[in-house]
């Protein structure tokens, strides 16, 4: 059993949940669209532009070794969150989760994939892990297969030997943004690696708010954001195993990328630096570093756990306030599912609910969520996403059903 | 919430809950579709033009009271009227959505007044214009009509 979360003193380190919107204090329940970023976070990014910034990999003078020191330190305090101690060659920054993937299919993919191969997706991805593969689909021309979605919600795997045979990429998500659906990783992983296919994993909404194991899981590449991890905008990650990357041709070109250029063409660099072409995000890089820091210092478990009693809370008073009024569009309550309520109420459209909802300073995300072939796949048009994270609490959820009300009576 | 309660008035809650003109029209009519991505809201509107007549409009697909209840709305107000009439809507309606910016900007033109009798019903849609997000919804009907209209010429 791990300590429960301390809600009231986390609150006190995210100065922007004093803010009142319409007389009304901020309920923040968008944490799965960009999560808020405690001022160990903020404080530690206007240190380093205030006592150290410049420019990385480049000068000799003090303040560029210790910026370039810190940069790197980013690198091995992130991996040692997604459980390897290999973060110094493993992970790469990105702009965000999606420049992770396009990296993935513009260089490992274009690489890799001829005509005559296959990547397997699932039904439930985020338009981030469908673009850029059905991008590079329309130039080489490779198979795109998708594992389905049960009407309980689940990927449906009774036909996963199939749709991996001869596929050379497996690349689902570890949690649905949509449905908080928890996908089976290492199980996946086995399936994937036994039938000759790597595995990569968007752990967008995962990695803010479950236990990750990279090496436990056996994965390949896994892709996430630091404005969803409590950390900075601007700044993405892909942890690849450093045998992947060894093989991978570079990404961007420009400085940085380089081992040397002449007039008739360059050598690129080895190791993580080949896929960071000019200037990195330095200060985000350590912003993001002080965000696992800071979850670290919390416990992963313990979040995990908060929010999961946080999820039943919800599923509870929703139940007892509306019964069948209110839908939840995702797996029923338990350690499946994750803290994302996709919700509908009877005929009411999302975006309207939303802006009810904002009349009592709750925040949620209406519309699809970037993942339209899922929300098709279900007949919705749009869904009021309510997403938990580690500075909520019952009262959030009991301001959401009071705002809920409020729409049943204005629409009803 | 009295201004949530000016966004949903009765009017706007009376057409998406009743939408007027709903469904769509064979061919010859022109059939044209309007996205709004940022919600999902879609929208199929289909225009038959006669003699510079919008002789008949439908809509169908699907979205938030905003852009439904304007949808049908604006299907009622151009429905018989001359293209011209119709076109000349299309720009008052959209510069009473704008309104809002016009008096942020503190202009030191005087912005030309909007003939709100002549929108009618329409100008229930009013209070859209402080909810800068909604005026997307609102819109998306007309900037479709606009659309089918340039698509066939009229």
């Amino acid at each position: 059993m791990t300590t429960p979360l301390d809600v009231e003193a986390i609150r006190k380190d995210f100065p922007l949940l004093e803010r009142e919107i319409h007389g009304r204090r901020i309920v923040f329940l968008d944490s799965g669209a960009s999560s808020l970023p405690p001022t160990q976070v903020t404080s530690a990014m206007t240190r380093y532009y205030e006592s150290t910034h410049a420019n990385v990999h480049r000068g000799v003078y003090a303040t560029a070794e210790e910026a370039t020191a810190r940069y790197e330190a980013a690198r091995v305090g992130v991996g040692r969150f997604l459980g390897t101690s290999a973060g110094a060659d493993e992970v790469v920054f990105t702009k965000n989760c999606t420049e992770s993937f396009n990296l993935l299919a513009k260089s490992w993919g274009a690489a890799n994939l001829t005509s005559h191969d296959a990547v397997v997706l699932t039904e439930m991805e985020h338009h981030a892990n469908i673009v850029p593969w059905q991008q590079l689909q329309q130039q080489v021309g490779f198979e795109l297969r998708f594992i389905p979605v049960g009407d309980d919600y689940q990927l449906d795997l009774g036909d996963l030997d199939r749709l991996l045979e001869g596929a050379k990429l497996l690349s689902v998500t570890a949690m649905s943004n949509v449905l908080g659906t928890i996908n089976p990783l290492k199980h996946l992983a086995a399936r994937a690696h036994g039938a000759g296919a790597l595995i990569a994993v968007d752990g967008a909404q995962s990695v803010p708010h479950l236990p990750t194991d990279v090496v436990g899981d056996d994965l390949d590449f896994l892709c996430f954001s630091a404005h969803k991890l409590y950390g900075p905008t601007g700044i993405g990650v892909l942890w690849a195993k450093a045998e992947h990357l060894a093989a991978m041709p570079a990404f961007l070109g420009g400085g940085g990328m380089i081992k040397d250029v002449r007039l008739d063409g360059f050598t690129a660099a080895d190791g993580t630096q080949r896929f960071e072409a000019g200037t990195p995000p330095i200060a985000e890089a350590i912003g993001i570093h002080a965000a696992v820091d800071y979850l670290q210092g919390i416990g992963i478990e313990a979040v995990r756990e908060h929010e999961q009693a946080l999820t039943t809370y919800a599923f509870e008073a929703l139940e007892a306030a509306f019964g069948d009024e209110v839908r939840i569009h995702g797996p029923g309550d338990g350690p499946g599912r994750g803290g994302v309520l996709s919700l509908t109420m009877g005929d009411i459209h999302a975006h309207d609910l939303a802006q009810v909802l904002d009349q009592v300073g709750v925040c949620v995300r209406p519309g699809h969520h970037c993942a339209k072939p899922l929300m098709r796949r279900f007949g919705l048009n749009a869904t009021a996403r309510a997403s938990f994270g580690i500075y909520n609490d019952r009262d959030d959820v009991d301001v959401l059903v009071e705002g809920l009300a409020d729409a049943s009576r204005l629409f009803g | 919430m009295a201004d949530l309660e000016e966004l949903y008035r009765e009017i706007i809650l009376d057409h998406y809950r009743s939408p007027r003109n709903r469904g769509e029209l064979p061919p010859p009519a022109h059939r044209v579709e309007g996205f709004n991505p940022l919600c999902g809201d879609e929208i199929v509107l289909s225009l038959l033009v006669e003699d510079d007549v919008v002789a008949d409009v439908k809509i169908a697909g699907s979205g938030c009271s905003i852009s439904q209840s304007s949808a049908s709305l604006m299907s009622a107000a151009v429905k018989g009227k001359s293209v011209a009439e119709a076109r000349k809507l299309v720009a008052t309606f959209k510069q009473m959505m704008s309104i809002h910016e016009a008096t942020l900007d503190d202009a030191t033109e005087e912005p030309e007044p909007i003939n709100l009798r002549a929108l009618g019903e329409l100008a229930a849609l009013q209070g859209v214009v402080k909810f800068p997000v909604r005026i997307k919804c609102a819109t998306l009907s007309w900037n479709t009509l606009t659309q089918g209209l340039d698509e066939l010429g009229a």
